[in-house]
């Protein structure tokens, strides 16, 4: 029954370990300064941070090409630095900046760039998976080959929309990926009181899409589950499925308590299954990297992440003539 | 260097909050994630972690202070060796809140002038003209988008091999073949998600709901995902399409299938709102829907599908948005009116004309962009205004129009603007009620008796 996991002995050059070190620190500490400036009231309203997740979105980005789509919820940070998009004009769309992706009028959960393939970024629980399907049905349209990742998490995969998109994806064959985030609570309700169907990608099966289990905290394995899974979309064989078995360290959104599990959990997890210090550790015992070497990779990412917290403070707030600007094109 | 820990903002409306408790005290080293203190917000008791590692210096705000302003220092943390006193930059100071935006350019104006209306024929004179019903009129004008475009495509329920559930996509299927005219399970809020995705995409989606009661179970979509896309990416993308299907009562299908959505739609801002009368306007207006760079809802009438009027026979006829229609001029009451209420609207001002009222009747076509200008123009000329509408009062286009003339040409009022519309309930099915429930011509007719005080 339970799907065999992505075997992971693969054979990784220095280079590659190291670049998704850098990757899934660069996400972590983006997201650790999104958090600061959210306490100094930089960041309003709704602000939901991806650490623990790093490898989900790193994995797969090593397993797409160029071209291919991507699109999420509103736990986004991390999908838009993995595709590439800089992170001054993700910060900037967090302080509501002229700077932002979105010129400061999407903010943390509506952010999109065009030129990266990245579509969301969508606050509405579930709604970006049959927008995914129709990103794909235009791939498939134009017969360009492009894949198309779509992300959700466990909480939307309760939503009835995902399997309208399911049963459409694959009667269409239509190449997509539905990627399922489960870290396990849906804001602060665990699968456990969500389901007693807690195997979501095996709800595929209903539809005649096929998929696997994945561990989300493991990027050589996610990266692995990827590529399977995009050959699949590739050779015209329809949709297929990844339940990413993941888990966020903070709270569903800044303002989440989280009373609905123990900090031993959550300290349990980053101690024992943290995906960062996994390929950090990786690293030093394959004698890939030295220990100066990842300090120099975390100044790097440091600086990054302070220059980007600083031009999100720097740019200007919009103008007020953009409060009329877009709303046709 | 040391630095100040500043009491958190833990919501999106936390201004002050309690300390409630310590976790940690001075001496003690943290490090990023360890939890110092407990803080009370507006919503819950949150714990607040450690962002930085170090030394906690001073705690400068005792636990049980209540009120305590969101950036107010609370502690210092300073690194091994190092003494509280070098806390190096003041915190930097929250973005000041936005001045108050100006008052949009609706404000009411003192002195109001004749409006600019744009008066072209919508065909040259002297065009041929042909016969057709609406139902022919609309897939004629989707068949010519199509063979010009061929990122234009048709998905909804039995639009391919049944040929529609209206035949509106009559022989569609046969001249475009089944990659571009789709039949989808049924299925309103994935189908219309996917056409949004595909419009994303780089197509053109005509997405038919079979009735826009069904549409309902698509909303979110339409309106969250469709419209608001184009300004929530700052202009980077938006979803070049149309959602169409009949609109309004038809007859005796009762309450879940007989609404009219038109005052719905009309009010958000990202999408246009067609909703034609005439065959002419319904060619020429969705072929003009489908070349919008922007989601269109485009409310046809299952009641006026086989209906007949002439249409310009024309290569390429087009009818622009925010161009009201004219189909009557007079002089002593303007009645207004859009889709299946131009036919209640038309039947009064014959018969008020056999009475010696003479009234114009402006059919407003798109009601997004609505041409407000053509209606001022006329209640300037008549004083008086009677609307005209299937859906119900509270909320109608017709309030909306009220309060457009209201505030440009209230000097020129003689009489209160009535609102004729449906009746204020669920639409019943007793053929008797249901006549009842409708707006009827003889209730135009009374309104414009009442305007005009006769």
């Amino acid at each position: 029954m339970a799907a065999r996991k992505a075997q992971t002995k693969p054979n990784v050059s220095a280079e590659e370990l190291q670049g998704y070190y850098r990757d899934m620190l660069l996400i972590r500490r983006f997201e650790e300064k999104a958090g600061q400036l959210y306490g100094m009231g930089l960041i309003g309203g709704f602000c939901h941070l991806y650490i623990g997740q790093e490898a989900v979105v790193v994995g797969l980005e090593a397993a797409a090409e160029d071209g291919d789509k991507r699109i999420t919820s509103y736990r986004d940070h991390g999908h838009m630095l993995a595709c590439g998009m800089d992170p001054n004009g993700v910060m900037a769309e967090l302080t509501g900046r002229e700077g932002g992706y979105s010129k400061g009028k999407g903010g943390s959960m509506h952010m999109f760039s065009k030129e990266k393939h990245f579509y969301g970024g969508h606050g509405i629980v579930a709604a970006q998976v049959p927008l995914g399907a129709g990103l794909a049905f235009a791939d498939k349209y134009k017969e360009n080959g492009r894949v198309t990742f779509t992300y959700f998490g466990d909480g939307a995969a309760n939503q009835g929309q995902v399997y309208e998109a399911y049963n459409m994806a694959e009667l269409w064959d239509l190449p997509v990926v539905f990627v399922i985030e489960n870290n396990q609570y849906a804001m602060g309700t665990s699968t456990k009181r969500s389901t007693k169907s807690p195997s979501y990608w095996e709800r595929g099966a209903a539809y005649g899409i096929p998929g696997e289990e994945v561990d989300g905290m493991d990027v050589l394995a996610v990266k692995a589950a990827g590529q399977k899974a995009v050959a699949h979309c590739r050779a015209g064989k329809g949709p297929y499925i990844l339940e990413i078995k993941t888990y966020r360290y903070r709270g569903h959104s800044m303002s989440d308590p989280a009373k609905y599990r123990t900090r031993e959990e959550v300290q349990k997890m980053r101690d024992e299954r943290d995906p960062i210090e996994a390929v950090r550790s990786m690293l030093l015992t394959g004698k890939h990297a030295t220990e100066d070497d990842l300090k120099a990779i975390d100044k790097e990412i440091k600086e990054i992440v302070n220059a980007s917290a600083e031009f999100a403070k720097e740019s200007p707030e919009p103008a007020l003539d953009e409060l009329w600007t877009d709303i046709y094109a | 260097m040391a630095t100040e820990i500043l009491m958190p903002a833990l919501s999106p409306t936390m201004e002050e909050g309690t300390l409630a408790k310590w976790l940690v005290k001075e001496g003690d080293t943290v490090s990023s994630g360890d939890i110092m203190a407990e803080i009370e917000t507006d919503k819950a008791t949150m714990e607040f972690e450690a962002v930085d590692e170090g030394i906690v210096g001073k705690i400068l705000i005792a636990e049980g202070t209540e009120g305590v302003k969101v950036n107010t220092p609370i502690a210092i943390l300073v690194d091994e060796g190092e003494e509280v006193g070098d806390v190096s930059a003041a915190p930097a100071p929250a973005a000041e809140a936005a001045p108050a935006v100006e008052a949009s350019a609706s404000a009411a104006t003192a002195a109001p002038a004749a409006p600019q209306v744009d008066l072209t024929p919508d065909w040259p004179e002297g065009t041929a003209m042909k016969e057709q019903t609406v139902r022919e009129a609309l897939r004629d004008a989707m068949a010519e988008e199509m063979r010009s475009d061929d990122t234009v495509f048709l998905m909804g329920e039995e639009v391919a091999e049944y040929q529609g559930a209206y035949k509106i996509s009559q022989g569609l299927l046969d001249e475009f073949g089944a990659k571009r005219v789709i039949d989808t399970p049924i299925t309103e809020h994935g189908f219309a998600g996917i056409g949004v995705g595909a419009a994303f995409g780089g197509l053109r989606p005509i997405v038919e709901f079979m009735t826009f009661n069904f549409a309902m179970q698509a909303i979110d979509q339409i309106i969250n995902s469709a419209a608001k896309t184009l300004y929530m990416s700052g202009g980077q993308m938006g979803a070049p399409m149309v959602f169409r299907g009949p609109n309004g009562a038809a007859a005796r299908v009762g309450a879940q299938h007989s609404q009219d959505y038109a005052a719905w739609y009309m009010q958000v801002p990202g999408l246009k709102v067609v909703m034609p009368y005439s065959a002419s306007d319904a060619k020429g207006l969705m072929k003009t829907a489908i070349r919008d760079n922007n989601p269109v809802i485009f409310l046809e009438n299952e009641i006026l599908y086989g209906r007949t009027f002439d249409v310009p026979d024309m290569d390429d006829f087009t009818v622009p948005f925010g161009k009201a229609r004219i189909w009557r001029e007079g002089d002593d009451v303007t009645i207004v009116s859009f889709g299946i209420g131009m036919q209640y609207a038309l039947e009064a001002a014959d018969k008020l004309a056999a009475e010696g009222i003479n009234a114009e009747v402006i059919d407003l076509r798109t009601l997004r962009p609505m041409d407000t200008g053509t209606i001022i123009n006329s209640v300037m000329k008549t004083n008086r205004c009677v609307t005209v509408e299937e859906g119900w009062p509270q909320g109608s286009v017709g309030n909306y129009i009220s309060s457009v003339i209201m505030q440009q040409a209230f000097d020129y009022l003689d009489a209160p603007v009535i609102n004729c519309t449906g009746k204020d309930v669920p639409m019943p099915y007793a053929a008797n009620l249901e006549k009842h429930a409708l707006i009827t011509t003889d209730e135009v007719i009374e309104a414009v008796k009442q305007v005009t005080y006769r």
